[in-house]
């Protein structure tokens, strides 16, 4: 089994170099320290972000994106195909886990400071690929056509009007006309299957690389263990060490969808009617109700400004900082650690999980 | 002084208009500061809706507004003061009753009311002298009269009954009508007094089925009649049925005779057949035609409901599991329909076009409790499926921790 193990790896390396990837993945180590657990998150999110592709390219085998139809296709898809209700169902929970564990991963490397000098553009192209992953979200939710998805479209998509200027227009491009109809559904399903997917390839590719080229950051905290004496630096093997125990997650992941997706079936509902009135409860998926309750609590005008428009863009400002914070917290590059950020990240954590409690209740 | 002239007329006319746009009413200037009974009616007045049409008190009662002495209220000033109780209908008829005048408030509104009072028990007892009837204002009430349409007035249809009860329901006051006084806590509870309360005004009250200007209760042979204005499909089925000769022959009202009047409960199908509950016993007995044909119908809307409810039951645990059951829940609401419309069909009280719809409900009763019997399959078979997944699942996580620990147990690949 190793001899032909060898002869294919030398069979594939005098044609491209493959031997060159082998000895990367030889070399390859994953510091190991108190907080090292974190480090699996990142490609827990990347498996997740697989399911999605290969569970989605099989929906579209019998997804129909216009307004007539994509109901009844997905009604198709969970009750006549062959284990559709499996991939349907399992598209949706791994959407969902995918973006719970692309936040824990966002938030392990703020407070971990693994954005800081040199890896501000892996912070940075991470933090883009978690703003398509939310677009993934908010555009796949409106496909099955079912009624709470498109009122909840129809008040998510609201909210781009408040923008100054511009917000009109954005509606507009977004809905595919004033309203939320089969323009909006199809502009959706485009964004859904080839605009986002094509950026989200582009940016993980650049991130995956300049995960490679940076290597795993260390935290500050173990870092001055280490040139204080009080610590050995100790690393394991990525290969096939740290990918044995990430296949391990990922079985874990893939029982935890299965075990979702056999004992609750992601419902479908009742079909979208333009002409009935808007159901009670409707909301925004999970990661939105934040922003939602906030924009709950506000009142009508602040001052003179409606305090929808003031609401975005105090999210909209706080996204952006949020997006900067490697140049912003420099310090942390020095190895200094700032109260003021791990501060902030406590708050920003803090309010979402209070404010999608409430919005829950 | 020539431009002087001018002006004054310009001033003079300018202090005049407000005042002419207010017309004089001594009669409310005085009553309302009376005490008791005499200034009751100006504080009324206000919200009457005779008022906000732009009547005074001189339009009902006479008199001269203008008059700040006692003389307004002369005869000589065509005063006619508050009418006694026998005079009180042809006294607002005289204005009601005049197309022509009331055409200038609303071109709506019917001028019918007094001469259809005059029909009414409560009109021609009142023509005998009977004075403790009601008339005009008792149920309208008077100087504080609101718009049929307000929800506040005692003619509104959710005050309707209250307004009857007022006399209706006190056995003091009806003493020597012959009337029973429970008909409003009888129609209280009706299945029509709750639709009311919950804000559906179709839903009949008093006046629907009694008339209101002309009030009387409607005989046994129009008791169909006045069911039928909204149970169309019901009345014209009784119609055809054996039953309306035969009830006719016997004197028998209608309706009335399985439904009661006021207390009109809603109906459960234990009232057809021939269980102890049921409404045909009471003149079929073992052995005749329609003792079998109650029991027939009977038995035929048991089997579609049992069919139907087991159908929703298996539906509802599918639904519950997660499963998607929405088409055969879809066809399941016409097995409802059937059974609403077999439940319409027993006014034919002919078994034979009762089963039409019942065999037609079972039926697809009988296909959606299949395909939930088919979900709850597909249900077991995905979590024995996910059991055996999990089972492999486990396994390779156990192969790999295995591997790890045998590979790490070498001090070379020790981290």
């Amino acid at each position: 089994m190793a001899e032909l193990y060898h002869r294919i790896l030398k069979w594939l390396d005098e044609r491209f170099g493959a031997g060159a990837v082998e000895d990367f993945l030889r070399h390859k180590t994953v510091p190991l320290h108190r907080y090292t657990i974190w480090y699996y998150f990142g490609g827990m999110t990347l498996f997740l972000f697989v399911i999605q592709v290969l569970t989605g390219i099989l929906l579209l085998l019998y997804y129909r994106p216009t307004a007539n139809d994509a109901f009844e296709s997905v009604q198709y898809i969970v009750t006549q195909v062959r284990f559709g209700w499996l991939i349907r169902s399992v598209h949706s929970w791994s959407a969902n886990l995918m973006v719970f564990t692309a936040f824990v991963h966002m938030f392990s490397v703020y407070f971990l400071k693994a954005y800081r000098k040199p890896r501000e553009l892996t912070w940075i192209s991470g933090m883009l690929l978690l703003f398509i992953v939310l677009g993934f979200g908010f555009s796949g939710y409106l496909l099955p056509w079912n009624t709470l998805a498109f009122f909840a479209t129809k008040v998510g998509t609201d909210m781009a009007g408040f923008v100054p200027i511009v917000g009109k227009w954005i509606l507009v491009f977004l809905r595919g006309g004033p309203e939320v109809t089969g323009a909006t559904l199809t502009r959706f399903f485009g964004f859904h299957v080839a605009v986002l997917p094509g950026l989200a390839t582009l940016l993980l590719a650049m991130h995956l690389l300049l995960v490679q080229q940076l290597g795993m950051s260390v935290p500050p905290s173990v870092e001055r263990s280490i040139a204080e004496g009080r610590a050995q630096p100790r690393s394991m093997p990525f290969f096939p060490n740290f990918l044995l125990r990430d296949i391990i997650g990922w079985y874990v992941a893939l029982g935890t969808l299965g075990a979702l997706a056999a004992i609750f079936p992601w419902e479908l509902g009742t079909k979208a009617d333009a002409f009935a009135p808007a159901p009670a409860g409707i909301h925004p998926e999970w990661y939105f109700l934040f922003m939602f309750q906030t924009l709950k609590y506000l009142p009508a005008k602040i001052g003179f400004i409606d305090s929808e428009l003031l609401g975005l863009m105090a999210f909209g400002l706080a996204g952006l900082v949020w997006l900067v914070v490697p140049f912003l917290d420099y310090k942390a590059g020095f190895g200094r650690v700032t109260r003021f950020f791990t501060g902030l990240g406590v708050f920003a954590l803090g309010y979402m999980v209070v404010m999608s409690a409430l919005a829950l209740r | 002084m020539r431009k002087t002239i001018p002006s004054l007329v310009v001033l003079l006319v300018a202090i005049a208009s407000p005042l002419a746009a207010a017309p004089k009413n001594s009669c409310l200037t005085c009553h309302a500061e009376l005490e008791g009974p005499q200034g009751e009616p100006a504080k009324k007045f206000p919200s009457d809706v005779h008022n906000q049409a732009g009547l005074g008190c001189a339009d009902c009662h006479g008199g001269d507004p203008q008059d700040d002495s006692m003389t307004a209220m002369s005869p000589a000033k065509g005063f006619r003061g508050a009418p006694k109780k026998t005079a009180i209908p042809e006294f607002c008829g005289k204005c009601h009753s005049d197309s022509n005048y009331m055409r200038r408030f609303n071109p709506g509104l019917r001028t019918d009311q007094l001469s259809q009072y005059w029909t009414s028990v409560h009109g021609k007892r009142l023509r005998q002298g009977d004075a403790k009837v009601a008339a005009c204002v008792d149920c309208h009430s008077v100087h504080d009269i609101l718009a049929v349409t307000d929800t506040r007035a005692p003619v509104y249809p959710t005050n309707v009954a209250t307004t009857c009860a007022r006399c209706h329901a006190d056995a003091a006051y009806m003493k020597g009508y012959n009337l029973p006084t429970n008909q409003p806590a009888q129609y209280a509870k009706s299945v029509h007094a709750h639709a009311l309360a919950q804000g559906d005004t179709s839903a009949p009250t008093c006046s629907t089925c009694h008339g209101n200007h002309g009030a009387a209760p409607p005989g046994v042979s129009s008791v169909e009649n006045v069911c039928g204005t909204c149970h169309v499909i019901n009345q014209q089925l009784f119609e055809k049925s054996p039953h309306q000769a035969a009830f006719a022959k016997m004197g028998l009202p209608a309706c009335v005779q399985c439904h009661s009047n006021h207390e009109i409960v809603p109906p459960t199908d234990a009232w057809v057949g021939v269980g102890s509950n049921a409404t045909c016993i009471q003149c079929h007995a073992a052995g005749d035609k329609g003792y079998a044909a109650a029991q027939r119908i009977a038995g035929d809307l048991a089997k579609l409901e049992t069919f139907y409810q087991r159908a929703e039951d298996v539906l509802n645990t599918a639904e519950r599991s997660g499963m998607e059951v929405s088409t055969p829940r879809v066809e399941l609401v016409s097995a409802h329909g059937d059974l609403i419309k077999a439940r319409v069909e027993v006014h034919s009280f002919n078994p034979g076009e009762v089963q039409k719809f019942t065999d037609e409900g079972t039926d697809i009763s009988q296909k959606a409790y299949q395909a939930g019997v088919v979900a709850l399959r597909e249900r077991d078979t995905r979590r024995k499926g996910l059991g055996v997944s999990l089972i492999f699942i486990v396994l390779a996580i156990g192969g790999l921790y295995l591997k790890i620990r045998q590979m790490e147990s070498t001090p070379a690949n020790r981290h």
